[in-house]
């Protein structure tokens, strides 16, 4: 079919119109001066400038990005693990339970992990007398546990579509488990544990339901805040703080991005290069 | 724990140094203790009964252990029953939307140049990793009675049908129609890319032999690649239809609070009613909600396989 498929361009641009506009819309109205969100009243940077002195708001960031950091450290931690297992350990005791448990939290909604993990929570302050607040640990401890799942789909995916043979094959031309271990398994698997990492930490910075049922008084997420002030309606802070988060975050994508691509690349290459030379 | 021969030489070896145990119990531990336990705190929580104490519940009554008081309530009071129609039906229009806007777009990617393919994918991801609030915010400045999208529509309509049916200003916030707008808006690249992996991988030889034997191209989606492409509209469907139908942020945000949704009323029940038995039997409700498009999409998907199978 050599044909332009016009109708298919057509609507994948306005597919990409779809997702574009509001996003820009919120950006241009970001430099708006008037106080009323919605009507035009000439441009200006005032919002950005209030936000830089807005103590409430560098604060929440801070608490985000430390419970980001922790938890999705913690998150690849456990999910690379989960991921080895599912993908390496074919038959041990309870496997059926344990890929159950790593598939549901990707289909629980976020209301039902929420109120499960407050009333956890709630019964063991009462009973064990831990946590006896909630708040920065308990918010953490939630945020570890859906996210690790993410991570673990991600490396398991890419260590059954890697060949398990090299492997076999290095071990068999005489590599000690722990060589093989750090020259192939782990640079195999290591794009995965870095997109698993940067998938929880997004995800974490994001999350919003299941972290307003785990936090405790003072203890507001840049999320919380966010959501706090957008149930109140558009406002023109909202919008430069959006605005800021939306290109921060997609520069930090399309960078990572790239290097991922590249990386990917040359590792064909590379591959490509033995084949040849060794075939 | 692990062993067997069915693993893997390495696997084997972990398993000999006691390894293989730490790594599979790390985190089948923390999921039992921090997924597992709260999701059996609802489920018994359910048939617990609503008392005025301090955690807000007991076992007792007239059924100690098993009182189907919120069931039964589920039954009786229609504001569940509504609460679930409305859900199922923003839900399930939601996901037919995604299916239409996001079928074209899949098809689309697969026929472009690779180097477009990859800017384009990069562009239908880049949403889903921005904030999902900001998302839904975005919307909210575009819906607004005195916004340009509101005006320019308002326009469009009043050119459109004859001077007594001019409006305004068409009420967009607030309804069901900005909850199903705003979920297909944060949802669509779920339906996209499920639906890209699996067009990408269709044999386009058969399209080619098709058209050879005279079909038109309109025939030849519906007869060759439609069906092939049913598991990657299942698949999308359900990761679309099931985050929608417990939605919670965009109802709250953009929706009509005379018809809540489910996770609305799930939340309301828990902190606003503390009557977390209730909370607990619509919860369980909700999932069992859920879990029945999943086993029908396995029965489904296993029906599809066998029947490529047959083919062979």
């Amino acid at each position: 079919m050599n044909r332009r498929p016009v109708f298919l361009i057509t609507v994948l641009c306005f597919g990409f119109a779809f997702f574009y506009i509001p996003i820009l819309s919120m950006i241009i109205y970001s430099f708006n001066a008037s106080k009323l969100a919605t009507v035009w009243g000439g441009f200006s940077t005032k919002w950005y400038g209030a936000l830089m002195g807005n103590q409430q708001v560098i604060s929440a960031l801070m608490l985000s990005l430390k419970i980001a950091v922790i938890s999705s450290t913690m998150a690849t931690i456990l999910g690379t693990m989960a991921g080895i297992t599912l993908a390496r350990f074919r038959r041990f005791r309870g496997r059926v339970l344990f890929s159950g448990l790593v598939t549901a939290p990707l289909v629980m909604p976020d209301v039902i992990i929420g109120i499960s993990s407050l009333m956890m929570f709630i019964l063991m302050a009462e009973w064990l007398g831990w946590p006896s607040q909630r708040g920065f640990t308990t918010i953490t401890l939630a945020h570890i546990t859906f996210s690790m799942v993410y991570v673990t789909v991600i490396v398991q995916s890419r260590l059954v579509a890697a060949d398990q043979a090299i492997e076999e094959a290095a071990m068999d031309l005489g590599s000690r488990p722990w060589q093989v271990l750090r020259d192939i398994t782990l640079p195999v698997i290591s794009p995965a544990i870095l997109s698993g990492w940067l998938l929880a930490f997004t995800i974490s910075l994001d999350e919003v339901v299941i972290t307003s049922f785990t936090t405790g008084p003072g203890n507001t997420t840049l999320p919380l805040l966010i959501w706090s002030k957008v149930k109140l309606g558009v406002s023109p802070e909202i919008n430069a703080l959006g605005s800021i988060i939306v290109v921060v975050v997609g520069i930090g994508v399309f960078t990572a991005g790239w290097i991922m691509h590249r990386a990917e690349r040359r590792r064909n290459l590379d591959a490509r290069l033995a084949y040849r030379t060794n075939g | 724990m692990a062993g067997g021969q069915e693993n893997g030489r390495l696997a084997r070896w972990f398993h000999r140094r006691g390894w293989s145990d730490i790594i599979i119990a790390a985190p089948y531990v923390w999921l039992i203790l921090f997924f597992l336990i709260p999701f059996l705190i609802v489920l018994a929580m359910s048939f617990a009964t609503r008392t005025p104490t301090a955690p807000p519940f007991s076992f007792g009554g007239e059924n100690p252990i098993m009182n189907l008081r919120g069931y039964q309530r589920l039954f009786e009071d229609d504001i569940y029953f509504r609460a679930f129609l409305t859900s199922v039906s923003n839900a399930g229009f939601s996901t037919l939307l995604c299916l239409l806007i996001g079928y074209p777009m899949a098809l689309c990617l697969t026929r472009v140049s690779t180097s477009w393919r990859n800017i384009l994918l990069m562009l239908v991801i880049l949403p889903f990793w921005t904030s999902f609030l900001l998302r839904v915010y975005a919307w909210m400045g575009l819906m607004g009675t005195n916004s340009w999208f509101n005006k320019l529509l308002t326009g469009a309509w009043n050119g459109i049908v004859p001077d007594d049916m001019a409006l305004r200003s068409i009420q967009m916030m607030n309804t069901n129609f900005a909850v199903i707008l705003v979920t297909v808006y944060t949802y669509l690249p779920f339906m996209i890319l499920p639906l890209y992996a699996n067009l990408e991988k269709l044999d386009r030889t058969l399209d080619e032999a098709a058209m050879d034997l005279g079909s038109r191209p309109f025939r030849v989606f519906v007869d060759v690649t439609l069906p092939q492409s049913i598991p990657g509209i299942i698949a999308g469907g359900l990761l679309v239809f099931i985050p929608a139908a417990g939605e919670l942020v965009i109802p709250s945000l953009v929706g009509n609070s005379a018809q809540p949704m489910i996770g609305r009323v799930i939340s309301d029940e828990f902190a606003s009613a503390r009557d977390w038995p209730m909370a607990s039997s619509v919860a369980v409700a909700l999932l069992i909600l859920l879990v029945i498009p999943m086993m029908a999409y396995t029965y489904f998907s296993g029906k599809a396989e066998q029947r490529l199978e047959d083919r062979k």
